[in-house]
């Protein structure tokens, strides 16, 4: 579905994103691991088109996103930290956000209930927790039923029930079929979602493989510990 | 893109230094045309205000607001909606919202008490002159992504447009005295809006009588009907440039 080509991103003189090139494909739970600053919330910005790459090129179903614009509709996007105007209320927020969607299609409202959210629907933006907002940012990704979820740190700042409710929703949604593409650098949490692992470093690719692959060949169990074992080896 | 316009309009007018301005506004035309017993005079007055705040108000309303709406403008850029039309309905919220409060604080006693053409000339030039610089504040708010910078920028724009750009004229007019520099002059009028604003509503007061020669020259170029013409579209093309280069460099950006 999504398809990066040699994309390369730099802000100044560092480089965010060198030369990567990565093929997800519909159905996939794709995590995206990395050391900080190595550059995976760049790529999923150049995938939602919030940044624009230097070189290389994007396609969304086979269209480049360079020109295009409509394809988001079919992405919900989680951010890392969520920032609206602070302002306004959830509720006006889940109300903005419908009228700008305008879609036919029916509402996936099960993250507003089971984070409990329509109890908090006139409280400010301004005034909430980063774990409230976090759960905002994670109900609004899931509302309008998108074929592609993009999850940048979803468990990040959310305590452990909630982390478990998201948790489970990921599960549901990737067994209806759709693309899921999470970031994260804590491994343990996402063991048993995952069908893909993409390991980046430095702004460069380093590694793009299932997960059995990956547990067959390096013999461990565990995904932190296969990912740990794949890295030494590169290392020497 | 009209949602989205709706959005930043009601959020604009909600907003307590909107209505201060309005009620400021309304309060100093009031005050004028009462003060002055002849409705010219009163007038002229409101103009220098008008060239000064106006400009002033625009230019740091709207970066102020482009700052503060980053999470917003960030929101909507990760929805399925054109760059071009975010930005288009931003500049179009600010241009209403601030034309709503100049025409409700100026053109309403401006109609009151001078129902004519200077007066419409006047409430039209002010109008444009407020669209004219949100558009330049837009353009200096999506250039700098610094907060200070861009509203420290914001006031040297206006510092240029309504000070400097008065006293560069007036030098090279000293430098340049032994040669016939009227006609030259219109043009350089038309490369900054609030001196032509200026000239342009002047010019239908019968005080341009005491402007000399320039005057003179002024007067038959901006009294005609293409003059007129011609000065208006300056104050378009004025609007459309700053939102033309605005538009190119938001369409590029990284949030």
């Amino acid at each position: 579905m999504i398809i990066a080509n040699n994309v390369t991103k730099n802000y100044g003189k560092l480089i965010a994103l060198d030369n990567v090139s990565v093929n997800c494909k519909k159905g996939e739970c794709i995590i995206l691991i990395g050391p900080n600053g190595s550059g995976k919330t760049t790529l999923i910005k150049c995938i939602l088109g919030m940044a624009i790459p230097d070189s290389g090129f994007i396609t969304f179903n086979n269209n480049n996103i360079s020109k295009d614009w409509a394809y988001r509709a079919a992405i919900g996007y989680m951010p890392q930290i969520g920032k609206y105007p602070e302002h306004m209320t959830i509720g006006q927020v889940l109300t903005m956000m419908k009228d700008i969607r305008n879609t036919e299609k029916p509402l996936d409202e099960d993250l507003i209930k089971s984070f409990k959210l329509d109890g908090l629907l006139n409280k400010r933006m301004g005034t909430l927790s980063g774990g409230t907002t976090q759960k905002v940012s994670a109900a609004l990704a899931f509302l309008f039923n998108p074929a592609v979820l993009i999850l940048d740190e979803p468990t990040a700042g959310l305590d452990p029930i909630a982390s478990e409710i998201l948790k489970e929703k990921i599960l549901a949604e990737k067994d209806n079929g759709k693309l899921i593409l999470v970031t994260s650098h804590i491994l343990s949490d996402l063991d048993d979602l995952v069908t893909e692992v993409i390991y980046m470093q430095e702004g460069k690719l380093c590694f793009h493989q299932s997960i059995d692959k990956l547990r067959d060949e390096t013999g461990e169990e565990k995904l932190a510990k296969a990912i740990a074992r794949v890295m030494l080896e590169k290392a020497n | 893109m009209k949602k989205i316009v709706k959005y930043i309009m009601t959020d604009i007018l909600r907003s307590r230094i909107m209505i201060i301005y309005t009620i400021v506004l309304l309060a100093t035309s009031f005050t004028l045309f009462s003060l002055e017993d002849n409705a010219n005079k009163g007038l002229l007055s409101l103009l220098n205000i008008i060239l000064i705040i106006v400009p002033l108000f625009s230019l740091l309303f709207s970066t102020i607001y482009i700052y503060n709406s980053a999470e917003f403008i960030e929101l909507l850029v990760s929805q399925p909606l054109q760059r071009k039309s975010i930005w288009q309905s931003f500049s179009i919220g600010l241009a209403i919202s601030l034309s709503l409060a100049f025409i409700i604080g100026i053109g309403l006693p401006v109609l009151i008490f001078q129902f004519n053409t200077i007066g419409l000339i006047l409430i039209i030039v002010g109008t444009l002159l407020g669209i004219i610089f949100v558009a330049i504040a837009l353009w200096a708010a999506v250039q700098i992504r610094d907060k200070a910078k861009g509203i420290g920028m914001a006031i040297l724009l206006w510092m240029y447009f309504s000070l400097l750009f008065d006293g560069f004229v007036l030098f090279l007019l000293f430098q340049f005295a032994d040669y016939p520099l009227e006609k030259p002059m219109i043009l350089v009028s038309a490369l900054n809006p609030i001196d032509l604003g200026r000239v342009l509503i002047l010019l239908q007061l019968d005080i341009s009588a005491m402007m000399g020669y320039t005057g003179a020259i002024f007067k038959d170029f901006f009294g005609t009907k293409l003059g007129l013409s011609i000065a208006f579209i300056t104050l378009l093309v004025w609007v459309l440039i700053p939102l033309y280069f605005s538009t190119r460099k938001f369409i590029r950006k990284d949030l």
